[in-house]
C-alpha cells in the first residue's frame, strides 16, 4: 500500500493508522513518547505533592481554601467529553468518512477551547481573589507548574489538531495523513488521562485537605 | 530521481552534512562533535590536575576552579560520552539489524542538532560571564544561590540537548522493534543492538525527571518560582531526587553500550560466539531495570533515615550480581577461543580488570553505613572514574578503532593505536588508583585546593602526572587519525577478518541505502554463519526492487537553532528585557515555524530504482 | 598483556598492605578510626574489601589463564562455538549473591545502629537532655557549635569530651554543607530545610595519639571556599571538658583587655566588629543575628579563620584581606580599612580572648 494512493470507502484498510511501515513507526514511536511524558508528569505530580500547602506564612491560601468543585468539575466534563468526541472522529476516520471526522474533530477543538478558557479564568481568579501566584510560595509554583504544564499541552494539542484539519481539509484522507490524525487523537486522550489524575490528586484531594 | 552519485565540493559537502538524515552521516557528526567536546573536557581535566598537583596552588582561582570542575563533569557526561555512544549506535545498530535506515531519519537529525546547539550554548558560558559553578549535579541550594548566569547556561543548554537525547532514544527503540531484517528475532540480535535497545529504554524513562528538574530550577532562577527556596516553603531535596532518578540510570545509559561494544570485540577477536548469550541479555535487562531502583544511594548522607538507606543499600548491591555474570561471560568467551590482540581487543582486555576494580568499589559504596565515610570524598571520585573511564572511555576508544574502518573505509594505524592504548591505560591507573586512598585519608571531593600537612601532597602529584599520560595517549590518537586519513588506504568489507555480525558483510563504508536487498538472518552472528558455509555475502530475503529513502532536510538544524536563540532571550529577560523578549519570541518562532513547515509540507521521500542499483553493481560504487 | 596483569597484582598487594597497616594522618584518616562510629565503618570497609579481593583474585586467575593459554597461534584455527554452560552460569550467579548477603546483613545492622538517636528525645525535669547534645550550624564558610543545655555558643573549634556519645543536630543557615570528622565517623549532610541528627564517640586513647585535635571538613560543595571550610575538634577527657564548660559559662560579659595595645584593640573591635562577632558565649541572641563566628575563646583556638596558623601575623593578614585567604567569604568589605597599628592592636586583643587563663 502506497502512501499517496487514492482510496475509496471499499479499499480503505481496516487499520489505516498502521498500514504502512512509516505509520507503524509513528504509532509505536508515539506510544513511547507518551511513556516519556508519563514520567514527566509523574515527576511534576511528585513535586506538587511534596510542596502542597508549603507556604511561607499563615496568611496565604492553602489548597482547601482555593479549590471549588463546580468550576473544576465543569472543566473535567468538558475535557472528558472532548475525549469522547475525538473517539467518534477516529471511528469515522477508520470508516473513511472524512467530513464526519472533521466535524467531530471540530467539536473536540471547541470543547478544548472551553476547557482552556475555564482554566484561564480559574488561574485569574486565584491570583486576584487569593493572591495565590506563581511566585508567592513553593505551593504556588508547584500548582501552576503542574496544572499549567497540562494547560500548555492542551494548547499545543489544539494547535496541532487545527493545523492538521486545515492542511488536509481539501484533499481528504490518505495513508499519509491518517496516522497523523490518529496520533493527534492519541495525544488528546493522553492529555485527558493526565487531567483525570490532576482532578483527583490536586482538586479532590486538595478540597478534602 | 537518482541524485545520490554526485561529485561534491566543500560547500556541497557541508550542506550535505547540515541537511543529512542518513544515520551513517549523523554518526560521523556525533563522532566529530563528541570528539571535540571530549578534548575540551580533557583540557578541563588537565587544568584540574595542574591546580591540585601541589597544595595551596593558585594556577586557577577558587571560583574559576569550580567552573572548570563543573564543566569537566557536565561536558564529559552530556557532551562527550553520550554523543560518542550515539555515534556508535547510529553507525552500527541499523547495520546490525539489517535495516536501510532508522525509523525516524528526520528525528535522528533533529536529535543531533539539538544536542549540538545545547552543547554549544553551554560552552558559550565561558565567553559570556562565566560557566556554571555548582558541580555537574547542580544541587539546588548552591545552584539557586549561584551568581551570574553560569547555572542558567547549564539549565537551558541541558534542556535543549536532553530533548535531543530523548527523541534519539525513542528513535532507536522503534527502529529495533520495527525495522529488523527478516529472521532477525530478538534473541538473534547482536549484543550491541541489545545494549542500544535497553539503553534507549533507560533514556526514555530517565531523561524526563532531569528535564523537570531543570525546568523547575530554571523557573526558580529566571522566573521567580520558589521550588527550592526554603524560606518560601521550598525544598532542595526534591532536586536531588529528580536529579538522581535521572542520574543513576544515566550511569547505565553510558556503561551498557560500552558493554555492547566490548561484547562484540571479545567475540570477534576470540573467533568465538559470545559465551552465555541469553544470560548476557538477561543481565543487561536486569541491570537496566535495577538501575531505576537505586538512585537514593547517591543520597546516603542526606539524612533520609535508616530504612531508606538500608533498602537502597541492598538494592544497589544486587546490581553486582548481573554485572558479575557479564564479567565471567566475557572471560569465558575468550576461554577456548583464538585470541588476537588487536588494538580494540587490548582495550577490551584491559577493561576487565579496570572495570572490576570500579565495580567492587561500587559494592563497597553500596554499604550505606560505610558510605558515610566514602561519600563526597575522593574515594567516590576514584570509583566513578574507574567505572566511566575504565568502562565507558575504554569502550569508546576501543570502539573507535574497531568501527573506524566501517565508518570511514580506512583503518587506524595499529602501532599508534597500541601506543595510545598503553599511554592511556597507564595514565588512567596512575591518576585514579591513588585517589581511592586520598578519599580514605580524608580528602573531600570538589576542593579547589588543599592545605599542606594533611598527607595529601605525594598522592596528588602522582595523580596529576598520570593525567598527562592520558593526554599524551589522546594526542597520539589524534595524530593517528590525521595520518591515516591523509593516506586513506581503502579497506574491504571485513577488515578485521573475523567479523561476525551483519555490518561486516557490507562495504566500508556501506552504500547510503545499506542493503541492496534486505538480508535473511539465519541465527546469531548471521555473517559468521554465512562465512562458515563458505559464502561470500549474505542470503537475500527479497528480490532486487526499488528502495524507498527519506529526503534530506534543513529543518532539524533550524528547529534546534531556534531553541538556541530562544535560550538567550529566556536567560537575559531579567536585566535586558528590551531585546531579550523579542529574541525569545524570535527563537520560538523559528522553532515553531519550522515545525509548522514540517507539518504542512508533505515529505514522501524518494525511490532508488532497481536499474540504478544494478548499475552500482557493475561499477562497484561505494556511494 | 602479562605486564598489565602483573601491574594489577602489585596494586592489589598494595591495597592489602595499606589497609592492614593503616595509613594517613591519625587526626584525619578514616583508616585510623578514633571512635565507635569510625570503628564500625572501618570494620565494614575491611569486610567489603576482603570479599572484593576474593572476587578480584578469582577474576584475575581466570583472566591470566585466558591471556596465556588462548592467544592466537594458528591463523586458520576456528575455535568451537560454545553457547554457554548452565552449571558455570549458576555458580557465578549464586556465589555473588551469597557474598553480597554476607555484606548486606552487617551493613543494614550498622546503618540502623548509627541512626539511633533516641536518647536525644528524652529530657529531664529541667527540660535538658540527659546526653550531651551539640547543635551544629553551617554557614558560608564557618561552623557554629552550640551546647543548648550548657548555654554555650562557640565557633570553628568543637570541644567534646572523650569516651561518651555526643549527639548532633545539624542545620544550615544558607546552602547545603556536610559535616565530616573523618577519623571519628562518617559524614552527615547539613541541609537548609531540616535538622539532621546523628551521634559520634571520640576515643580517649586515639585522641591522645592525634594530639587531641581532629580535623573536620565540609564535604559538600558549597561555593568558592568549600575547600577551606575546615573546623577542628578538640577531644578532651570528661574532667577537662567540665573545666572548659565552667570557664566558658563564667564569661557573662565581654572580657576586658589587660594590655594597652589589647585595650585599643578592644575599642576597635567594639566599634567595627561586634556587630557580627559576639565575644560572650551565651546563646541568648537569636540565630538570625549570629552571622559570624563567636570569638569568646578565640585566643585558645588552633587556627585563624579555620585554616591559617594561629599567630598574630595571620590575624593581621586575614583582617587586611580575607578575600585572599577564603574567596567568597561574607566578611570582606563589612568593616572599615584598618591601619597596621590598628591591625596590631586588634590582633593583640583577639589573642587575649581566653577563658582558661
Amino acid at each position: 500500500m502506497h502512501v499517496e494512493e487514492k482510496f475509496t470507502h471499499e479499499t480503505w484498510p481496516a487499520s489505516p493508522e498502521k498500514a504502512t511501515l512509516e505509520a507503524k513507526n509513528k504509532f509505536l514511536g508515539f506510544w513511547f513518547f507518551l511513556g516519556g511524558e508519563t514520567v514527566l508528569f509523574a515527576s511534576l505530580f511528585a513535586t506538587y505533592l511534596a510542596l502542597k500547602d508549603r507556604v511561607p506564612n499563615t496568611h496565604q491560601a492553602l489548597a482547601k481554601d482555593l479549590f471549588e468543585l463546580p468550576l473544576t468539575f465543569t472543566a473535567t466534563m468538558l475535557l472528558l467529553t472532548s475525549s469522547l468526541t475525538s473517539v467518534y472522529a477516529m471511528y469515522h476516520m477508520k470508516n473513511f468518512a472524512f467530513k464526519k471526522m472533521l466535524l467531530w474533530l471540530g467539536l473536540t477543538v471547541l470543547l478544548g477551547f472551553g476547557f482552556l478558557g475555564l482554566e484561564i479564568y480559574e488561574f485569574n481568579h486565584y491570583v486576584h481573589a487569593f493572591h495565590h501566584t506563581f511566585t508567592s510560595s513553593a505551593f504556588g509554583s508547584a500548582f501552576y507548574t503542574l496544572v499549567g504544564f497540562h494547560g500548555a499541552h492542551v494548547a499545543f494539542g489544539l494547535l496541532w489538531i487545527i493545523t492538521l484539519m486545515a492542511r488536509n481539509a481539501k484533499r481528504g484522507l490518505n495513508l499519509y495523513n491518517a496516522p497523523k490524525f490518529y496520533v493527534a487523537s492519541l495525544y488528546w486522550h493522553f492529555i485527558d488521562v493526565v487531567w483525570v489524575f490532576i482532578f483527583t490528586v490536586v482538586y479532590l484531594m486538595g478540597m478534602v485537605g | 530521481m537518482s541524485t545520490y552519485a554526485k561529485k561534491q565540493g566543500f560547500g556541497a559537502t557541508l550542506w550535505d552534512f547540515l541537511t543529512t538524515v542518513d544515520h551513517k552521516k549523523i554518526a560521523i557528526l556525533y563522532l566529530i562533535a563528541g570528539g571535540f567536546f571530549f578534548v575540551v573536557g580533557g583540557l578541563e581535566a588537565l587544568f584540574i590536575r595542574i591546580q591540585l598537583a601541589v597544595p595551596n596552588n593558585d594556577f586557577v582561582s577558587a571560583g574559576l576552579y569550580n567552573q572548570i570542575m563543573t564543566m569537566h563533569g557536565t561536558t564529559m557526561i552530556f557532551l562527550a560520552a553520550m554523543p560518542l555512544i550515539f555515534a556508535f549506535m547510529n553507525a552500527v545498530m541499523p547495520l546490525q539489524i539489517g535495516a536501510r535506515d532508522v525509523a525516524f531519519p528526520f528525528v535522528n537529525a533533529l536529535g543531533f542538532w539539538l544536542f549540538f546547539f545545547g552543547g554549544v550554548f553551554l560552552n558559550l558560558s565561558w565567553f559570556l560571564g562565566g560557566a556554571p559553578d555548582a558541580g555537574w549535579t547542580s544541587y539546588a541550594s548552591l545552584a539557586v544561590a549561584s551568581k551570574g548566569h553560569g547555572v542558567d547556561f547549564y539549565l537551558l543548554g541541558l534542556q535543549i540537548s536532553g530533548f535531543g537525547t530523548l527523541i534519539g532514544g525513542i528513535n532507536f527503540l522503534v527502529t529495533i522493534i520495527n525495522m529488523r531484517a527478516p529472521g532477525m528475532t530478538y534473541m538473534r540480535m547482536p549484543m550491541f543492538t541489545w545494549a542500544t535497545f535497553v539503553t534507549s529504554a533507560l533514556i526514555l524513562f530517565a531523561f524526563p525527571p532531569l528535564t523537570i528538574g531543570l525546568v523547575l530550577m530554571m523557573f526558580d532562577r529566571l522566573f521567580g518560582a520558589k521550588f527550592f527556596e526554603v524560606s518560601m516553603g521550598g525544598n532542595t531535596i526534591i532536586w536531588e531526587h529528580l536529579f538522581w532518578i535521572f542520574g543513576h540510570p544515566e550511569v547505565y545509559i553510558l556503561i551498557l553500550p560500552a558493554f555492547g561494544i566490548f561484547s562484540e570485540t571479545f567475540a570477534i577477536f576470540s573467533r568465538k560466539r559470545l559465551f552465555g548469550y541469553s544470560s548476557m541479555v538477561f543481565a543487561l535487562v536486569l541491570i537496566g531495570f535495577l538501575g531505576f531502583m537505586v538512585w537514593a544511594h547517591h543520597m546516603f548522607a542526606d539524612g533520609l533515615g535508616p530504612v531508606t538507606n538500608a533498602i537502597f543499600a541492598v538494592a544497589t548491591m544486587a546490581i553486582g550480581v548481573p554485572t558479575g555474570i557479564k564479567i565471567f561471560n566475557w572471560l569465558f568467551t575468550m576461554w577456548g577461543g583464538s585470541v588476537k590482540f588487536t588494538t580494540p581487543m587490548l582495550y577490551a582486555v584491559a577493561f576487565i580488570p579496570s572495570f572490576v576494580a570500579g565495580g567492587v568499589t561500587g559494592v563497597m559504596l553500596a554499604s550505606a553505613a560505610a558510605d558515610y565515610q566514602y561519600h563526597d570524598s575522593y574515594f567516590v571520585v576514584a570509583h566513578f572514574h574507574y567505572v566511566i573511564v575504565g568502562g565507558v572511555v575504554l569502550a569508546l576508544l576501543g570502539g573507535t578503532h574497531l568501527y573506524w574502518p566501517k565508518i570511514f573505509g580506512t583503518m587506524l594505524n595499529e602501532t599508534l593505536g597500541k601506543i595510545t592504548f598503553w599511554l592511556f591505560l597507564i595514565g588512567f591507573h596512575l591518576t585514579f588508583f591513588i585517589q581511592h586512598f586520598l578519599g580514605l585519608w580524608g580528602m573531600p571531593r570538589r576542593v579547589f585546593t588543599y592545605l599542606p600537612g594533611q598527607g595529601f601532597e605525594t598522592a596528588n602529584m602522582v595523580s596529576s602526572v598520570g593525567a598527562f599520560f592520558m593526554a599524551a595517549g589522546v594526542i597520539v590518537l589524534l595524530i593517528n587519525i590525521i595520518t591515516t586519513s591523509v593516506k586513506n588506504v581503502r579497506v574491504g568489507n571485513d577488515p578485521w577478518g573475523d567479523g561476525r555480525t551483519l555490518e561486516w558483510a557490507l562495504s566500508s563504508p556501506p552504500p547510503f541505502y545499506n542493503y541492496k536487498q534486505l538480508p535473511l538472518v539465519r541465527g546469531l552472528d548471521a555473517y559468521w554463519i554465512e562465512k562458515m558455509e563458505g559464502k561470500k555475502g549474505l542470503t537475500p530475503a527479497e528480490p532486487l526492487g526499488d528502495i524507498h529513502m527519506p529526503n534530506s532536510s534543513f529543518l532539524p538544524f533550524m528547529m534546534s537553532f531556534g531553541l538556541f536563540v530562544a535560550a538567550f532571550g529566556a536567560m537575559y529577560h531579567g536585566e535586558h528585557g528590551t531585546w531579550a523578549f523579542p529574541v525569545l519570541f524570535l527563537g520560538l518562532a523559528i522553532t515553531l515555524g519550522s515545525m509548522f513547515l514540517r507539518s504542512v509540507k508533505d515529505d514522501h521521500g524518494f525511490h532508488i530504482h532497481k536499474e540504478d542499483l544494478m548499475d552500482d553493481d557493475e561499477k562497484g560504487v561505494k556511494a | 598483556m602479562k605486564r598489565l596483569a602483573k601491574w594489577r597484582l602489585i596494586s592489589l598487594f598494595a591495597i592489602l598492605a595499606l589497609v592492614l597497616s593503616g595509613c594517613g594522618k591519625p587526626y584525619l584518616s578514616t583508616l585510623q578510626p578514633a571512635g565507635d562510629v569510625a570503628e564500625m565503618q572501618f570494620g565494614l570497609m575491611k569486610l567489603s574489601t576482603y570479599i572484593m579481593i576474593g572476587v578480584i583474585i578469582v577474576v584475575t586467575v581466570i583472566f591470566l589463564l585466558v591471556l596465556v593459554k588462548f592467544r592466537r597461534k594458528d591463523e586458520n584455527m576456528i575455535p568451537k562455538q560454545v553457547e554457554g554452560n548452565h552449571r558455570l552460569e549458576i555458580i557465578w550467579t549464586v556465589i555473588p549473591i551469597l557474598l553480597l548477603l554476607i555484606l548486606a546483613v552487617p551493613t543494614v545492622a550498622t546503618t540502623f545502629n548509627l541512626a539511633n538517636v533516641s536518647p536525644m528525645d528524652k529530657k529531664n525535669a529541667d527540660g535538658k537532655h540527659n546526653v550531651l547534645v551539640v547543635n551544629v550550624r553551617a554557614n558560608l564558610y564557618w561552623w557554629e557549635f552550640e551546647y543548648p543545655d550548657l548555654g554555650i555558643v562557640t565557633s570553628q573549634e568543637l570541644v567534646v569530651p572523650t569516651n561518651q556519645k555526643v549527639y548532633f543536630n545539624l542545620k544550615s543557615s544558607d546552602v547545603k554543607h556536610s559535616f565530616w570528622i573523618p577519623a571519628v565517623g562518617g559524614k552527615l549532610d547539613v541541609n537548609p530545610e531540616n535538622v539532621n541528627k546523628f551521634w559520634l564517640e571520640f576515643d580517649n586513647k586515639k585522641a591522645d595519639e592525634a594530639g587531641n585535635l581532629f580535623y573536620g571538613k565540609c564535604a559538600e560543595l558549597c561555593g568558592e571556599s568549600h575547600a577551606l571550610m575546615d573546623f577542628k575538634v578538640k577531644a578532651i577527657d570528661k574532667d577537662k571538658f567540665q573545666t572548659w564548660v565552667r570557664a566558658m559559662q563564667n564569661v557573662k560579659k565581654p572580657q576586658e583587655a589587660t594590655t594597652a595595645s589589647a585595650q585599643e584593640g578592644q575599642q576597635i573591635f567594639s566599634k567595627s566588629c561586634i556587630g557580627c562577632h559576639a565575644v560572650t558565649p551565651t546563646n541568648s541572641t537569636p540565630i538570625a543575628a549570629r552571622i559570624a563566628p563567636n570569638m569568646t575563646n578565640f585566643g585558645e583556638r588552633s587556627r585563624v579563620a579555620g585554616i591559617l596558623p594561629h599567630t598574630k601575623e595571620s590575624i593581621k593578614n586575614w583582617i587586611k584581606n580575607p578575600e585572599k585567604y577564603k574567596p567568597g567569604n561574607k566578611m570582606a568589605g563589612k568593616y572599615p580599612t584598618m591601619s597596621d597599628a590598628q591591625l596590631n592592636a586588634l590582633a593583640d586583643y583577639l589573642m587575649s580572648l581566653k577563658v582558661q587563663k
